[in-house]
């Protein structure tokens, strides 16, 4: 039923934010589902694409694809400078010093998997620990405990109190002389915690340990600025960013990218090759063997850009007065409680209803149109850690509405009907 | 709505609210678990079988409405079958949750599940109890998981 036109974008105006023209831009949101319009928020496991990411990778297939880096034409000198121009957009979008400490690949889950396999194998050794905390997501525990597992080292993990807030002091105490990396998520994707990254940072490299922060929730929903978290390593999904999936990017410092290993061999990551020697390539391009996913780098560029235009502060401020009345409209619900009450929170409302399974709230919810995400999240320990299954979570972006959250309050009490 | 209710019948229901043979069989000989890990749900399945035939059985563990429902009239309709009755009733019981072939006749009071059908996405919650099963009839030692 919705029909793709052409809507002039770069108009929403400074200070305003305009949420009709925003959702314009978001061809998927104009559709019903069993008979309902669709009210997405499932944000946190994806986010839509505004038409700008769409016509962008269009674009780039209809007249700009070659391949990068390589050949003199026309076609790839086009195809060079609009990835390129994705590395410098990313690098200002999270205030890197350079655009070559920007790595692009598959997501936050290669990210994290590439720091873990090359500083990590260079730098942790038998004894040594890695240190995460009880909110992570499985990917950034299961690449740390393959680290540990394959170097006889310990994985250690800092307690979270009841709100879902990490327990800084415990966190503290156990970090050591051992202790060679810190990874942390900066926004839990089941909780909605935001840790304070910077006094982590702080109380981390009085160790001397790295730290790696897992920024696939925090990316869309604030203004990051690398050199301010002082963090080590920030990694970014690309589809949680308004932009395509299959693309991502890490942060670096460069002294730490320069002194890692490469991830893996191939084109592209090298200076020169004979069969005695290898000569890698300089930064950023050591790290990006083989031809790259050109298109959706693209896609993504074209996100940011987007983001840019709305301004994170303000996405940042929508979100949060959208998390704080679907707080208090689900609150009001009998029989529901909200799992993650941190003081420092965004964008992610997870609860679960006395008696009744997530999976049952999430198949009746969709019924009414609302799409919400049920299930551990891949955080199977912070599931654990509340003594509960499961959780059905709704998650907000940047188009969503308040009357997108009083259906969300009427699907609820749906639920409860239904099932009662 | 319609479809919804259908899903959700009140039979199912009631028997999620207040599940029959909910608990350890101590006279079990047979016994699996199974597990699904997109959804958490995770169930144990209790069998005393002798001369061929399931003399008892009971079930325990948490998940969602469908599932729980789904063992509990599981566990009814199979106590005296023997196992190759047992067998054949899952094959059927699966057929009427995929929407496959029209046994909802024969299903007795199993034939509530046919709304599943309608739902992909939960058959998978409908058979998991039905899956314990069958690897406890054939002792299998790994637990069985619906993803």
């Amino acid at each position: 039923m919705s029909t793709v036109v052409k809507t002039p974008r770069q108009v929403h105006a400074a200070g305003g934010y305009d949420l009709k023209k925003i959702r314009a831009d978001f061809p998927i949101l104009h559709q019903e589902i069993h008979g309902k319009p669709l009210v997405y928020l499932d944000n946190a496991a994806t986010t839509q694409k505004p038409l700008a990411v769409i016509e962008a990778i269009e674009h780039y297939y209809r007249r700009d694809n070659a391949n990068i880096h390589r050949g003199v034409h026309t076609l790839s000198e086009r195809a060079t400078e609009a990835y390129e121009k994705t590395r410098v957009a990313a690098q200002k979008l999270i205030n890197a010093a350079s655009s070559s400490e920007i790595i692009f690949l598959r997501g936050t889950t290669e990210a994290i998997n590439l720091v873990a396999q090359t500083y990590g194998r260079k730098n942790v050794g038998q004894g040594d620990e890695v240190l995460i905390t009880a909110m992570e997501h499985h990917s950034n525990i299961v690449p740390w405990q393959m680290l540990c597992e394959e170097k006889g080292a310990r994985l250690r993990v800092a307690p979270i109190n009841d709100r879902g807030e990490l327990i800084l002091e415990e966190f503290e105490k156990l970090l050591s002389a051992k202790t060679k990396i810190v990874a942390v998520g900066h926004l839990s994707n089941a909780l909605g915690t935001i840790n304070p990254i910077q006094q982590i940072a702080r109380m981390a490299h009085a160790h001397n340990a790295v730290v790696l922060v897992d920024g696939a929730q925090a990316a869309p929903r604030m203004a990051v600025d690398v050199q301010a978290l002082d963090c080590d390593f920030y990694a970014i999904s690309g589809h949680k960013l308004y932009g395509p999936t299959g693309i991502g990017f890490l942060y670096g410092k460069t002294k730490l990218l320069d002194a890692m290993p490469p991830y893996q061999g191939g084109g592209d990551m090298i200076a020169s090759v004979t069969f005695d020697k290898t000569i890698y390539n300089r930064l950023p391009y050591k790290f990006e063997a083989g031809t790259p996913n050109i298109a959706d780098t693209i896609g993504l560029g074209a996100a940011i850009e987007y983001l840019n235009q709305l301004g994170l502060e303000n996405i940042e401020q929508h979100e949060s007065e959208l998390l704080g009345y679907a707080t208090e409209q689900v609150q009001k619900i009998p029989g529901i409680s909200v799992i993650g009450t941190a003081r420092q929170k965004a964008g992610v409302l997870s609860f679960v209803i006395e008696n009744i399974h997530p999976h049952d709230i999430g198949t009746i919810l969709d019924h009414e149109g609302i799409a919400v995400r049920t299930g551990h999240h891949c955080a199977q320990p912070v599931m654990q850690r509340f003594g509960i299954p499961a959780t059905a979570r709704a998650s907000f972006g940047l188009y969503n509405t308040r009357e997108e959250v009083d259906a969300l309050v009427r699907g609820v009490r749906k639920v409860i009907e239904v099932m009662g | 709505m319609s479809e919804l209710r259908e899903l959700y019948q009140e039979t199912i229901l009631e028997h999620s609210r207040k599940p029959r043979n909910f608990g350890i069989l101590e006279t079990a000989n047979h016994k699996a678990e199974g597990y699904n890990p997109l959804c958490g749900d995770h169930y144990t399945v209790f069998l005393d079988v002798k001369d061929g035939a399931i003399q008892n059985l009971s079930f325990e563990g948490s998940g969602c409405a469908i599932s729980k429902a789904s063992a509990s009239m599981m566990t009814q309709s199979l106590k005296g079958k023997t196992t190759a009755e047992a067998e054949a009733l899952f094959t059927k019981f699966h057929d009427l949750v995929t929407g496959h072939g029209n046994s909802a006749e024969e299903m007795g009071k199993l034939a509530v599940f046919g709304g599943v059908s309608e739902f992909p996405l939960r058959v998978k919650c409908a058979t998991l109890a039905w899956h314990t099963l069958r690897a406890a009839l054939r002792g299998e030692q790994q637990a069985v998981s619906t993803e």
